[in-house]
């Protein structure tokens, strides 16, 4: 892959704005189409890309197995501590108005986290699959 | 004008479908695949279902056509031919299909704003949303994350539930000769370092 310039300058110059899109699509989810699922799926895109573009080792290196499954699993305990959060302060499971004392503020923080648990959760999910199948063709040549 | 869209986008699809059952060249196929999801976020789009056209031309038409074309790096590019005519299975295809489109006969008209199911509590989170969430314009998140956050919590759950199969199935799969022929003591080899 040393002799694609335009490939590899080209993957170089899109990954940081994929990456800004996709917090954009994150942070951005309240106000306009988006939130934790795309964002999350975007972010992942930007990671799979470098490693269509570099080779699985290069990707791997920067973003390890480890890391890639930590952050699937930690997703969902995000999502479900807030629900716990929220029963801690006297509300129902994911009853977000206990959050804050503005009811108001406490939906936008209980959203805020609950889409914070699902993007992480896509995110790791999406490269540990791509992981799995980008190394099983590689490990069998 | 939005009519003309819908019906050229369908024809389209139509087309694309089509072409995707005619093909033997399984690349093609996966690269028509991903033309379809593309032209299905279109016509999400017209109908002004964004946050749905978003999805689908994120995971439909992107990250679902690389892992095709990982699947296809395993696999081989050419379909095989069937060994008989598949009779049997169009039978059971063509029945199936006529008792599904029997089943349908007696559900409420299709897109009729008066059905039932867009009045159950559709109209409660369209006019209240708002008011609730304190000023969050986007109900469709408003819905996803807080309105039904415990539905949105089993969908996470099922997406991390999705990754568990895939790796048990495809993680370990090149290191198993190894551990089984290394004598009798057989080390616990987690995915993490397959």
């Amino acid at each position: 892959m040393h002799d694609r310039v335009i490939l590899r300058i080209g993957t170089k110059m899109l990954i940081p704005f994929i990456l800004v899109f996709a917090l954009y699509v994150q942070f951005h989810g309240d106000y306009g189409p988006g939130g934790g699922f795309q964002a999350g799926v975007i972010f992942a895109a930007a990671f799979v890309l470098y490693a269509l573009v570099f080779g699985l080792e290069s990707a791997t290196k920067a973003l390890p197995h480890k890391v890639v499954y930590v952050l699937a699993a930690l997703g969902v305990m995000i999502y479900a501590g807030t629900g716990y959060v929220t029963m801690a302060l006297g509300g129902d499971f994911l009853d977000y108005n206990v959050l804050a004392n503005d009811p108001h503020h406490g939906q936008h923080y209980g959203i805020l986290a609950v889409e914070l648990g699902v993007v992480t959760t896509v995110f790791g999910v999406m490269v540990a699959v791509f992981y799995a199948f980008a190394g099983r063709g590689r490990a069998e040549r | 004008m939005v009519l003309f869209g819908d019906v050229v986008i369908l024809i389209m699809l139509a087309v694309t479908a089509i072409m995707i059952i005619r093909t033997t060249n399984l690349f093609v196929a996966v690269m028509l695949s991903g033309i379809y999801s593309l032209l299905s976020a279109g016509l999400l789009t017209v109908m002004d279902a964004v946050d749905v056209a978003f999805t689908e031309a994120s995971v439909g038409a992107g990250i679902s056509t690389v892992l095709m074309l990982g699947t296809l790096a395993l696999v081989g590019h050419e379909e095989k031919k069937p060994r008989r005519r598949p009779l049997i299975p169009l039978v059971v295809v063509t029945l199936t299909g006529a008792v599904l489109v029997y089943g349908t006969l007696d559900m409420p008209p299709f897109g009729s704003p008066d059905n039932p199911i867009h009045h159950h509590v559709a109209d409660y989170y369209l006019e209240e949303s708002y008011e609730d969430m304190g000023g969050i314009p986007n109900v469709v998140t408003s819905v996803l994350a807080s309105y039904r956050g415990y539905d949105t919590m089993g969908e996470t759950t099922v997406i991390f539930t999705a990754v568990v199969g895939v790796l048990l199935l495809l993680a370990r799969g090149p290191r198993s000769p190894r551990t089984t022929r290394s004598g009798g003591s057989v080390k616990r080899e987690g995915p993490a370092d397959a």
